[in-house]
């Protein structure tokens, strides 16, 4: 019995940490906030085989399993990374391969970091307003809200029955525009479809679960990664910031919130290994797991973002910190691919509840 | 990751339920410390090596290695199955592993075998009114008189005081040496003249504390346990262990699906209460809490059984989210129900025997007892977190 990271897999986060330590510094970080790209990290990480991990040898790529998707994510959250990674290297192969099409051009792409694929699953999981898709003769009409990766070459789109199509960015039929977010180290658009060419994936409601729950968790890990470093942050500041002669972190107030931040974060890394753990080798629990793991996730998360905001007093207010760069990462997180509340229903449903 | 104990184990894992299966219906109810029901199924349990498993036979005991999973499997199956694993009390759980870790020969011989037998109850004696999370300043005082140590001061909290045979309690034998350094562990009988025992009714209605008064009590100089000024290590030799303890994560994921039963049963209006969407809800949420302390439980067993594998802080807070945890499940059944969820003593309407308004009070009482959460946090934030400890201020004089 092991239940953790095994020597591989500490040795995949060492280097992902790594890398990101010397190429996404928040500096960089606030580069792509301001209007920059993130073409040139992405092109080291598929250098690192990221966008690999979760493709077949067969197919050009790694062959790895869910829960080091999820150990990278972490990463990733951790120094609010931007990245299309959760589309194109958790969400797009997961689909792809689920699916039993032959998409080995597409994924061979994919690995080889050059082709971005897109996810725009919004409408399959809560439609909003008057947003959704429609499909006929491998035609697509429609909107789809809040996409994610605003420079993807592709785009996997679900429909309200949860079948999936592959449209192209370019398509001229395709209207692709920004949607701001608070969010600004991942960018998300509205497509818009008038008449666009629809290839069919899949129409099997397991293909895209599959990629949902793996896509939950691989959330659910970028927000533990973020709101650690935020811990972190918060902890050191308290450490080293004076008041009435005194570090601050000496203040039972001011430590007891450090010590409940950690309290909550603790169990949430045991919890996204055995998420991760249980997509690949336990289909049993694993749905039901990626909804709590998602959930949990995104109130824990909730709770460190505003809390070690606030142990950094006025400064973690301030831009000059940029703490709310992870705040704002986590919120996102929070809502992508199913607000708690909504995840957490899901979880009653599918235990017969 | 591997989560598979291995085929050994999953034998021994029939094999415990099987005993279960053919055994269950000996086992005593409720809590009994002292009735023979209660001794008899203990008696089983040891020569079936399911309590009491690692201690040596020549004390009594079943006298395995020790095996953590074994140990694990017995809890799981034992509480899924929600069967009495045995005897409990304080003497079963702390003395008999500090007396297998520093007693002397006599002593392990005298009292390990009656102790885990259910033939001689102990309690407890540590707090003090003035010496609560400040446990090390405790000030009931032990002076050498000859050949006799002589006892005077008060505990508090003594659990089980008004039925135990002896007593294992912290004194203060050298008064001029430090605070940590001047404490002694000793033993004695609590039939010993010069004990008065009060007991402290809880808010449950149960009066299972007691405060105790010792005035000129005497006991033989040999009954102490390590050597004199060293009982706060003798005490602290196991007490991290009891507070991990306390809210396992195997109870609580026992208590919601006894939660999830309940809420399809009882109807509001001829409706379940499980399709109450704001009661979904809050059971879902409970849920996933629950989710998260078995897998951090998990990581806790394996980095026991993997030496080198960082557990990083998930023993340090079990005690503080697991009965913090259990306090908010317990409140979630009885917000279910309602005026219902209010039932007690004898009202005919109890749901599961009454358990869920005993259980939502008596896990406050553990969020304060073994170190309260405040302490808890202090804990993390200074051993975990490395933050900069309070300022310490000298008693005035």
């Amino acid at each position: 019995m092991q239940f953790g990271l095994s020597e591989e897999q500490i040795l995949l986060q060492d280097n992902v940490n790594r890398f990101l330590d010397d190429n996404s510094p928040l500096d960089r970080v606030r580069t792509y906030a301001d209007g920059g790209e993130d073409t040139d990290i992405w092109a080291e990480l598929a250098e690192l085989g990221i966008p690999a991990l979760l493709i077949p040898e067969a197919q050009g790529g790694i062959g790895l399993q869910p829960m080091d998707a999820a150990i990278v994510a972490e990463c990733l959250g951790s120094h609010i990374a931007p990245t299309p990674f959760l589309g194109s290297a958790v969400m797009a192969p997961t689909a792809l391969v689920a699916s039993g099409g032959d998409h080995g051009d597409l994924l061979a792409a994919i690995a080889a970091g050059t082709t971005r694929v897109g996810i725009a699953f919004g409408e399959a999981i809560k439609r909003r307003n008057d947003a959704g898709v429609t499909v006929k003769d491998g035609r697509m009409s429609g909107t789809s809200m809040y996409a994610f990766d605003a420079q993807a070459d592709v785009y996997l789109v679900a429909d309200q029955h949860q079948h999936i199509y592959l449209v192209r960015a370019d398509d001229p039929g395709l209207t692709r525009s920004h949607l701001a977010t608070v969010d600004k180290t991942r960018r998300t658009v509205e497509l818009e479809y008038n008449n666009v060419a629809a290839e069919t994936v899949s129409t099997a409601a397991s293909v895209f679960e599959a990629a949902i729950d793996m896509g939950r968790v691989a959330l659910a890990a970028d927000t533990l990664g973020a709101a650690q470093n935020m811990l972190d942050q918060a902890v050191e500041y308290a450490k080293q910031r004076e008041q009435f002669n005194r570090p601050i972190g000496s203040f039972q107030a001011v430590k007891h919130m450090c010590a409940e931040m950690a309290a909550e974060l603790e169990p949430c890394r045991s919890m996204v290994w055995f998420a991760g753990h249980a997509l690949a080798e336990l289909p049993e629990e694993a749905r039901v797991t990626a909804c709590h793991t998602k959930a949990h996730l995104a109130e824990v998360g909730q709770f460190v973002a505003k809390t070690s905001t606030e142990v950094h007093g006025g400064m973690g207010f301030t831009d000059l910190v940029g703490l709310h760069y992870w705040f704002k990462r986590i919120g996102a997180n929070r809502q992508w691919l199913g607000a708690p509340e909504f995840v957490r229903e899901e979880a009653a449903v599918l235990q017969g509840i | 990751m591997d989560l598979s104990f291995g085929p050994e184990y999953d034998d021994f894992r029939a094999d415990v339920v099987s005993f279960l299966a053919n055994n269950a219906d000996k086992a005593p109810k409720g809590n009994d410390l002292r009735g023979e029901a209660a001794k008899d199924w203990q008696k089983l349990l040891i020569e079936n090596g399911y309590t009491c498993r690692t201690i040596p036979k020549e004390y009594g005991g079943y006298g395995a290695e020790p095996d953590i999973l074994k140990a694990r499997i017995i809890a799981e199956e034992f509480s899924s199955a929600r069967v009495n694993g045995g005897l409990g009390g304080q003497g079963i759980s702390m003395l008999v592993p500090t007396l297998l870790e520093m007693g002397t020969q006599e002593q392990k011989e005298q009292f390990i075998r009656p102790t885990i037998h259910g033939d001689m109850l102990w309690c407890q004696g540590y707090s003090e009114p003035g010496a609560g999370s400040d446990l090390a300043s405790l000030t009931t005082s032990a002076v050498l008189d000859g050949d006799e140590w002589v006892i005077n001061g008060q505990k508090i909290w003594t659990s089980t005081a008004h039925i135990a045979d002896w007593i294992f309690c912290l004194v203060r034998s050298e008064p001029d040496a430090p605070k940590h350094k001047g404490i002694s562990f000793l033993l004695f009988d609590m039939k010993t003249p010069g004990i008065e025992v009060r007991p402290l009714v809880d808010m449950t209605g149960v009066a299972n504390f007691n405060e105790t008064f010792f005035t000129d009590v005497r006991l033989p100089k040999h009954q102490i346990v390590g050597e004199r000024g060293e009982g706060w290590q003798v005490a602290n030799a196991i007490l991290g262990h009891e507070r991990e303890t306390l809210a396992p994560a195997n109870t609580a994921q026992t208590r919601i699906n006894a939660l999830i039963e309940l809420m399809k049963q009882e109807t509001v209006n001829g409706d379940a209460l499980i399709n109450n969407p704001v009661y979904r809800e809050r059971l879902m949420k409970i849920q996933g809490k629950v989710m998260a302390m078995r897998f951090n439980e998990l990581r806790i067993l394996s980095a026991r059984l993997n030496p080198g594998q960082d557990p990083g802080l998930a023993r340090m807070i079990t005690k503080l989210e697991g009965t913090e945890l259990r306090h908010d499940l317990e409140g979630l059944a009885i917000d279910v129900m309602g005026e219902m969820g209010l039932a007690y003593d004898d009202n005919p309407h109890l749901r599961n025997s009454g358990s869920w308004q005993r259980e939502y009070m008596y896990f406050l009482g553990l969020i304060i007892g073994g170190g309260t959460s405040q302490i808890q946090k202090n804990i993390i934030s200074e051993r975990g977190l490395g933050m900069p400890r309070e300022p310490k201020f000298e008693k005035a004089s």
